[in-house]
This record gives structure tokens, C-alpha cells and sequence, in this order.
């Protein structure tokens, strides 16, 4: 059988299951396809001989019965995750040679679960971006093109590697994270399908942490059937997360009935910005009229803040970060700078932060130092947080009132050009954030779904927004979604 | 509150993170673009507003005070940049 690594996980377990293909031969599919991708710069550490050896553990579980959905699928790993014995450095210089002693919970749990590891993937460096074009190891380029035109436009950030893979078939799924949007950008710009689970739902252990308050991992899959199928093996308590929730996981793929009649959508009338491109108006309508024609009741509503939410962001997330980044100080891993002579600990620090560290780190580290200085603390740092307890108002007013889901369009617009960005300042890229960081600050779950392409034929997604722990619910809304819309466009092979 | 390059070379200190003088009037300048865009949040009224500490009401956890990990010197040291005699090596701190 040829192009296995086409799959969706959906349909590759159950052919695996079956005995019609192995996962050893899913593997060297997939191991082909990253071979011929070079020019995505999507994956950047290989694991060839690891995910061989993984594939064919895969396959004797297989053939002994009873594997969990998982067995034998494989999978890229944002460079984010902790890899025991292999290169993670969060795509930064800082952690160049890192090599971890230990997995990150949420890679066990997958690899427990018999899943394969292909390699890790790019993304911006520490998470920090929304076009992947902060990473030490180059942009990671999407596999769509505008017609007609073979300008290099971006996968989304920070995500980027994640989603260029998955949408390009190198894999047959890939963990993502997300603080302001990371997972559900990137998946729009591909036209694939991610979710952020409620804060908590996943172990932040062992992934590189940028704003721990923020932080989430999540599947980025083919489909939304994938992405329940995924995140179950993903989430879970941990008891080295102090954050992570001692709470049962459901079978989220068993509640993807499709049926949503009866279930209300809320429509925001804060998300309708000015100069909204008519494209991303008509795309949030079709949406709408889908989920309407599908038995939703579709009810207007307001969330007074959402304006905020950005500049709230751009406290809380630098603020984190400044603090969880002060460990990169040349002592216990990664880069130490070359010191000159009579060159003390403070220049060690110093010079080692301002090698390793890209333009944009070093710029949130600074602006969250600065927010959190003597003097600036209330006015910054705890105003921003009194500004997230009412954004988080917001929403808890609303699915109160009975929503069970809000719609919205993922991004202000479809994937722009690499370096399109680049004279523009860096409030500008923040603006990419701009319909997925309420999510962050509220801690609730949110997914992308491809619904539509625009006149240039990019794909562009819809996110719905549940309410916390019932990422099940909130699946089969993006199911339905998915049915209705009927997305199956892949980019063109141009790499 | 406009930030010149003073307070920028201040905040680089802090940070631990060496930038060469003529770069300063650059990051102060980029300091005011994002400051600015912060400052609509003076526009909130969060008066007898909480600032959040977690976004799920819950208790944080507590285990037992007992040693639960250890004996790993060797795993713990692997990755230094500079490990000698069973320790992290940095340069001289005390005169």
C-alpha cells in the first residue's frame, strides 16, 4: 500500500488493528515523506533508528491483542517536550546540547500508549511568536501557496513545525502547545484541526515552560475524530504537576455523535473587529448557519473585556516568562559564553543570556522584568491580573446564561508571507493572537477547525470555545462543524 | 511613562542580559511600542476586582515532607557546561 502516511490516526489504527499494515511500514511512510521535505524545515532532530525501534515494539503489542488506539502511530514532537536521550532545546541557542535525563509526562503517557516518535519539531524559539520565524533552526514553511504564486508563506507560530507536518503528511498527528493561540493559529494557517485542552487537562511536566499560568499542550491531527483520539492519550493527572487536575478523562472520541441539536452557540459580538477582512466575516457566517442548520440555537452575545485581553496578555505572559527564563544562566545546561579575562559571574550571565537568547526572548524577558520592577508592580503586573479575573468573567457570565460553545474565527486573516512581518513592530505580529488569548487567560478549551479557503485558496479555520473540562462537548461541536463544512482540500506537493 | 535609555539599561541589568550601549536607543524605542499598547488597560475599572492567582479554583496540592528523589548526581550534572569534582563549576564569586 502506498502514501500510508496519508492516514488520519482514525483510520491507520484501525487497519493496524486489523493486521492489514504494520506499523513498521506507517513509519518508513512517514520517514520517506520527511526525507523529501527538507525544504518545510518542519522536523529538526531525526529519530529514524529510535522510531524504527519504537514501530516494531508497536507491532509485537499489535500482534499480542489489545493495544490502546495510540499503538503503532507515528507521531512529531514540538521541540518544547522534554525528550529523554534526544536533542530538545525549545528551538532556542540557549539550549544547545541539551540532551534531557528525563521524558516529559505528556511524551510518556503517548509513548506508553505504544505511539511512535518521528522527530522533533520546529517552532519559535521558547514559544515565543506567531510565524515560527523566531527559531534558532529557521523558518518552518508552510506547505500551502497562495495560487499562482510560489512566495513562502508562514505556518503560524509558535506551533509552526507541528503544523506544517501534519498538514504536509509527514506524520500522522503532533503534540503542539499553547499559551496565546500556538496550537490554534498555526492550525488554521494549514488547514488542519488542534486543540488546547482546559488548563490542567495535560502535564506541563518536562515541557519547557515560557508562562506556566498559560502554558497547555494539545494534539494538531487531520481531523477532529484525531484530535479526540489524541488527546485522550495525552491528558491525565500528574502529581508532578502541581496545576495538573486529579480529575477522570472520558472517552472524548465516544462523544463524537455530531448531534448538537438543542445546543446553544454564542456568537460575540466583541470578536467582529474593525476592517475585519470580508473573507473571515463570511467565513464566521457560513460557520454559524452550519452549526444552525445542524439543530444549534444561535444566541448573540457579549464579553465586555475581550478588548483587553491582549494587553492583559503582554503583562502576564512576559512577566512568566522573565521569571521561568532566569534559569538559562550557563551554569546547569546549554550555551555558556566564551568569557574574557577577569570576566565575573554577572558577565557570565550576562554575555551567556545575550548569545543564546534570539531578539524577541530577549524582548519579552526584558519588557516582563521591567512590568515586575520595583515601582511598576501594581500598575502593570497586578492590573493585568485583575483585568484576566474579568475576562474570565466574562465567560463564566455567558455559559451561566446557558451557551454551551462560543464561535469565532481562529485569525485575523489567512497565512501571510515569511518576512512580510519583518519591518512591522512587534505589536503588530501580537495582533495575530487576537481571537485565541482570551482562551489562555480564562483557561478554558478551545479548537480550530478548517472551514473554508480564501480568494487565494489558503485554508482558513472557525474556533469554538467550551466551557472548562468538557473538552468532549466541545469536540463534537467541532465535529459537526467538520461535517458540515466538509474541508478535505490538501496544499498541492510543490517541496 | 515614556522609557529612555537609561531605564532600558536598567532593565537589561536586571534581566542579566548584555546590550551594547548603541543598541539602547533601538530597545527603549521598542519598549515604548509594547508599554503603549499595554497602557489601555488604565482604562479598566478593577476596582474591588481580585488578581487572579489560578484560573481553577483549587487548592494547591501537598504531599508529604519526605525525600521522594535523589542519587542522581551524575544525571543532575550531565548537561553542565563546566562540571568538576561532582559540582556545577562558575567562575570565582567571593574576592
Amino acid at each position: 500500500m502506498s502514501d500510508l502516511n496519508k492516514l488520519t490516526i482514525a483510520d491507520a489504527r484501525d487497519s493496524l488493528r486489523k493486521g492489514d499494515i504494520t506499523s513498521a511500514e506507517l513509519t518508513e511512510a512517514c520517514l520517506t515523506a520527511i526525507e523529501g521535505a527538507g525544504a518545510l524545515n518542519a522536523f529538526v532532530h531525526d529519530t529514524a533508528q529510535m522510531a524504527r525501534d519504537m514501530a516494531a515494539d508497536a507491532d509485537r503489542r499489535l500482534q499480542a491483542g489489545d493495544a490502546p488506539g495510540m499503538c503503532g502511530i507515528p507521531l512529531g514532537i514540538k521541540d518544547l517536550f522534554c525528550t529523554k536521550g534526544v536533542a530538545s532545546q525549545a528551538a532556542s541557542g540557549i539550549l544547545e546540547g541539551f540532551v534531557p535525563e528525563y521524558e516529559s509526562t505528556v511524551t510518556s503517557k503517548l509513548f506508553e500508549a505504544g505511539s511512535v516518535m518521528l522527530g522533533k519539531l520546529n517552532m519559535d524559539e521558547f514559544a515565543m511568536g506567531s510565524s515560527n520565524e523566531t527559531s534558532v533552526y529557521g523558518n518552518a514553511v508552510n506547505p500551502w501557496r497562495r495560487a499562482g504564486d510560489d512566495a513562502a508563506l508562514t505556518p503560524g507560530g509558535s506551533s509552526g513545525g507541528s503544523a506544517a507536518a501534519v498538514a504536509a503528511d509527514l506524520c500522522l498527528g503532533a503534540t503542539g502547545t499553547d499559551t496565546g493561540g500556538s496550537i490554534r493559529q498555526p492550525a488554521a494557517f494549514t488547514g488542519i484541526t488542534g486543540i488546547k485542552p482546559t488548563y490542567g487537562r495535560c502535564s506541563r511536566w518536562g515541557v519547557v515552560a515560557f508562562a506556566s499560568s498559560l502554558d497547555q499542550a494539545g494534539p494538531m491531527t487531520k481531523t477532529v475524530r484525531d484530535s479526540a483520539i489524541m488527546l485522550g492519550a495525552m491528558c491525565g493527572h500528574d502529581p508532578k504537576d502541581s496545576t495538573s487536575a486529579d480529575m477522570p478523562v472520558p472517552d472524548f472520541e465516544a462523544m463524537l455523535s455530531g448531534d448538537i441539536s438543542g445546543k446553544v452557540i454564542g456568537i460575540p459580538k466583541e470578536y467582529r473587529m474593525d476592517g475585519m477582512p470580508a473573507e473571515i466575516e463570511k467565513l464566521w457566517a457560513d460557520g454559524t448557519a452550519m452549526l444552525k442548520d445542524a439543530g444549534a440555537e444561535i444566541r448573540d452575545i457579549s464579553l465586555p473585556h475581550t478588548k483587553y485581553a491582549l494587553p492583559a496578555y503582554y503583562v502576564i505572559a512576559p512577566a512568566e516568562a522573565s521569571s521561568n527564563l532566569a534559569r538559562y544562566d550557563g551554569v546547569r545546561y546549554g550555551h555558556r559564553a566564551k568569557l574574557a579575562p577577569g570576566d565575573g559571574i554577572t558577565e557570565m550571565y550576562e554575555k551567556t543570556r545575550a548569545e543564546g537568547f534570539g531578539a524577541e526572548v530577549q524582548r519579552r524577558v526584558m519588557v516582563g522584568t521591567y512590568v515586575l520592577s520595583a515601582g511598576f508592580y501594581d500598575a502593570y503586573y497586578n492590573r493585568a491580573r485583575k483585568v484576566r479575573t474579568l475576562i474570565k468573567r466574562d465567560f463564566e457570565q455567558v455559559f451561566e446564561a446557558g451557551v454551551d460553545a462560543i464561535l469565532t474565527p481562529a485569525t485575523p486573516s489567512a497565512a501571510f508571507g515569511l518576512g512580510e512581518m519583518a519591518s512591522a513592530d512587534p505589536v503588530q505580529m501580537y495582533l495575530n493572537d487576537v481571537f485565541t488569548v482570551t482562551v489562555n487567560l480564562a483557561g478554558l478549551p478551545g479548537v480550530t477547525v478548517p472551514t473554508g479557503r480564501n480568494a487565494q485558496g489558503l485554508p482558513l479555520g472557525l474556533q469554538l470555545i467550551g466551557r472548562p473540562w468538557e473538552e468532549g462537548d466541545l469536540l463534537n461541536c467541532a465535529y459537526a462543524l467538520e461535517q458540515a463544512a466538509g474541508f478535505v482540500a490538501k496544499p498541492d506537493k510543490w517541496w | 511613562m515614556s522609557i529612555d535609555t537609561k531605564i532600558a539599561a536598567r532593565v537589561a541589568k536586571l534581566a542579566r542580559i548584555r546590550v551594547e550601549d548603541d543598541a539602547l536607543p533601538a530597545l527603549a524605542a521598542e519598549f515604548n511600542t509594547i508599554l503603549g499598547f499595554i497602557e489601555q488597560l488604565a482604562e479598566v475599572d478593577v476596582e474591588g476586582v481580585e488578581p487572579m492567582t489560578s484560573v481553577t479554583p483549587m487548592r494547591l496540592p501537598r504531599r508529604a515532607d519526605a525525600v521522594t528523589d535523589g542519587g542522581q548526581q551524575a544525571a543532575v550534572l550531565s548537561n553542565a557546561p563546566d562540571a568538576r569534582e561532582g559540582f556545577f563549576a562558575v567562575p570565582k564569586v567571593v574576592e
